[in-house]
């Protein structure tokens, strides 16, 4: 499903990808680990599209397809998802009608019509419910005023909404209680297929006990140094980063 | 909100201005120049009584030893006044029995500003007055709303059928030598509605009007009177647009609202002036002068969009004169490429226990320069007067300007201010979250807009929110790099 090529990626002259390489496919769970700053969020955001950062080696491939020139919209359109670290505030626009734009705007981009109102409102029932969302909540104006936890929430609110074959989720642990914890990795469960696939960027092995990862990976300086399965991950919790760096430094 | 977004996007493909379409109806035009014989010669050509000649000629008088204001913060080449011709109708001025009767030309002009009459008809409860260079042509809903004892038509009749309340309150809120536009207006102005709504009645239905400048070389000089009589309610809704012209015109109107005790105006405009190109080309002048006088327990409220114009300077104000009477003024101004907009409110406190709001949005993109400048007067009679405002800018791009200059004069102690003020710029990380869902820069733009003003759309009456969506999109088209 999604294929990473030695890909480099550098802001402001500086790199920080530093040639990684992924392979991810249908059905499958990948967590990736890494220090602050290791580049976690850099790799989202340059498979998501955004332009601040500059590929200058590699190739991205998706369903068979390279994105590398393919809009942020674009690639969103293709059913690549990014659960943001840090969601964005939207004054004024409120969550059901940002949905319904995000949705439709979408379902234009594959020649459908617009999703009529009885199905959408079905939908946002269905899937706030499924994560336990008051519906107040989704009159409010997009992630304005939201706790960090709601935030979080209202990511996978979207894509549950949104439904993509690739959803990356940047740190969404971080922020959530013990509760919310749990009914947001169920509710990304049962949205889990053997079509569709999950990258999980988290610094806590809690919630790959609850997001069970078929692969776990290391990223370090801009470079996936280590990688293995959900073992990995208890392991690193234990011992933190720098038995990895000893060894590569060997 | 349901508009179809279909024809938004065949509308932003549109690069031209949208209604920049020109209407070859033969006019009977007046020779360029103004002087106290064209005065006489616009008010014998409108068939006006004595009374009303000599008010005009007053105000020239009072025109001619006044000078064009200098202090708003907008710069433009003023105009030449004698080289405006200050009167043009339509040759064919039958009176209509029904639509078919209408000069064809006409009907597609409506067709193509997407308001034929007949669908207007149709629609939920609007009466639409249109004014098309200078003479009303149709009028419809005349008899439900006589039914009720309301009138609504245009001032040039209403000055023939009802001098009486012409005579009573034209001029008496705006006075003829108010300011250097409106003693210009006040001595030529071709034309406009005028409104009453008698004692305790609540006008079933939103009344409307749409103004177009027309003529080349003619300025527009509209005239808007509306009376609302004790415990009545109106709510009315004004809309413009202008053909593409090269060369700058000049819309100078002035409109009264009257709002005896207990009654309630609700005064709406979604104004889309051609702005002028992208080189700041062209475009219209639009120098209003828009004031209302709330009498005992009554309101008034102006919401405003504005969109279009070169140049833009008006201030709709309110004189809370009675005790316990309300003043609302709710406004987006969206300045892009080369336009200027000098606009905001003025709220006089007169009375005791009167209360005003002001919720002003402004969203500036291109090389334009947005101001808003409002004053909140506190007379020493006025207890417990209070009042609130909110000045939110939206800024795009590192070009534009954003400015706020908010007066606050109080006489009196007890009086409650409270004045907010933000600017804000999009953030490119609001655009890629909004891209990284499936919506495209320009898209995204304007649903950040639209959240942006919501506070003021929300205001509208449905159908007019709607339309000033999509103006707001269309005007900020092409403004992000
Ligand atoms: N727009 C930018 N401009 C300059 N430097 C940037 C930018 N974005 C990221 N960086 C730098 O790139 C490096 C990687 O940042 P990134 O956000 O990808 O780290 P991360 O692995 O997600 O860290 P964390 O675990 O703290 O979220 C950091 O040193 C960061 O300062
Ligand atoms: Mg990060």
């Amino acid at each position: 499903m999604l294929k990473i090529k030695n890909l480099h990626a550098s802001v402001e002259d500086k790199e920080i990808l530093k040639g990684i390489n992924l392979e991810v496919k249908p059905g499958e769970v990948h967590a990736i680990m890494g220090p602050n700053g290791s580049g976690k969020s850099t790799l989202s955001s340059v498979i998501a599209g955004n332009e601040d950062f500059e590929v200058t080696e590699g190739t991205i491939e998706f369903l068979g397809e390279n994105i590398d020139e393919l809009a942020p919209e674009e690639r969103a359109h293709k059913g690549i998802f990014l659960s943001f670290q840090y969601p964005v505030e939207i004054p004024g626009v409120t969550v059901t009608n940002f949905m319904k734009t995000a949705i439709n705007e979408t379902r234009r981009a594959q020649g459908l019509e617009d999703m009529p109102a009885n199905e959408m409102l079905k939908k946002i029932r269905e899937k706030s419910e499924l994560l336990e969302i008051d519906r107040k909540f989704l009159s409010r104006s997009l992630n304005q005023g939201f706790s960090g936890g709601e935030k979080k929430r209202n990511e996978i609110f979207q894509m549950a909404m949104l439904e993509p074959k690739l959803a990356i989720l940047d740190e969404t642990d971080s922020g959530l209680d013990i509760d919310a914890l749990k009914i947001v990795s169920d509710g990304v469960n049962r949205l889990k297929s053997k079509d569709n696939a999950v990258v999980v960027i988290t610094h806590y092995q809690r919630l790959l006990e609850y997001i069970v990862p078929d692969y776990v990976h290391v990223l370090l300086n801009g470079r996936i140094v280590k990688s293995g399965t959900k073992e990995l991950a208890l392991e690193l919790e234990e011992k933190g980063y720098d038995w990895i760096k000893q060894e590569l430094a060997v | 909100m349901a508009y179809t977004e279909e024809e938004l996007k065949k509308e932003l493909e549109t690069k031209e201005y949208e209604y920049g379409f020109y209407t070859d109806i033969e006019s009977d035009t007046l020779p360029v120049g103004l002087n106290e014989d064209i005065v006489r010669a616009i008010s014998k050509k409108k068939n006006e009584p004595e009374w009303m000649t000599e008010w005009r000629l007053e105000a020239y008088r009072a025109w001619t030893e006044m000078e064009e204001p200098e202090w708003a913060n907008v710069k433009y080449k003023k105009p030449d006044f004698q080289a405006i011709s200050y009167y043009s109708a339509p040759k064919k001025k039958p009176q209509y029995d029904s639509l078919d009767d209408v000069d064809p030309e006409l009907l597609d002009t409506f067709k193509k500003l997407g308001i034929s009459i007949d669908e207007q008809k149709k629609l939920a409860g609007v009466a639409v007055d249109v004014v098309m260079d200078s003479v009303s042509v149709a009028t419809t809903f005349k008899k439900t709303l006589a039914e009720k004892g309301i009138i609504f038509c245009s001032i040039s009749e209403a000055i023939q059928e009802h001098p009486e309340l012409v005579k009573k309150y034209l001029g008496t809120v705006v006075p003829k030598k108010d300011n250097f536009y409106a003693a210009l207006n006040s001595a030529v102005f071709s034309d406009g509605s005028f409104c009453y709504i008698p004692k305790g009645v609540r006008c079933p239905m939103e009344l409307s009007t749409y103004f177009r400048i027309n003529q080349a070389g003619t300025g527009q000089f509209e005239r808007t009177l509306v009376v609302a009589d004790e415990s009545s309610y109106v709510s009315y809704l004004e809309g413009c647009t202008a053909p593409m012209r090269d060369e700058n015109q000049l819309h100078a109107a002035v409109v009264e609202l009257i709002a005896l005790d207990g009654a309630e105006i609700k005064y709406s405009t979604v104004q889309n002036w051609f702005p002028g190109n992208k080189e700041g080309k062209g475009g219209v002048f639009n120098f209003v002068t828009k004031r209302g006088l709330c009498e005992k327990n009554s309101k008034i409220s102006w919401t405003q969009v504005e969109t279009g114009s070169a140049v833009t300077w008006k201030y709709p104000s309110c004189i809370l004169k009675g005790d316990n009477s309300v003043g609302e003024f709710y406004s987006i101004a969206v300045t892009n490429n080369y336009q200027q907009a000098d606009t905001g409110t003025k709220m006089i406190h007169l009375g005791k226990n009167t209360k005003s709001t002001i919720i002003s949005k402004g969203i500036s993109a291109g090389k334009s320069q947005n101001s808003y400048r409002g004053l909140v007067q506190v007379q020493g009679r006025a207890e417990n007067a209070r009042n609130f405002s909110q000045c939110d800018s939206l800024l795009m791009g590192n070009e534009c300007g954003a400015h706020t200059f908010p007066y606050i004069e109080t006489k009196n102690k007890t009086a409650q201010i409270e004045h907010e003020a933000t600017t804000s710029k999009i953030g490119e990380d609001q655009i890629f979250y909004c891209n990284q869902r499936g919506i495209d820069t320009e898209k995204a733009i304007a649903l950040i807009v639209n959240g942006f003003s919501k506070e003021v759309l929300n205001k509208l009456p449905m159908e007019f929110a709607v339309e000033a969506q999509k103006l707001l999109e269309i005007s900020l088209e092409g403004s992000v790099g």
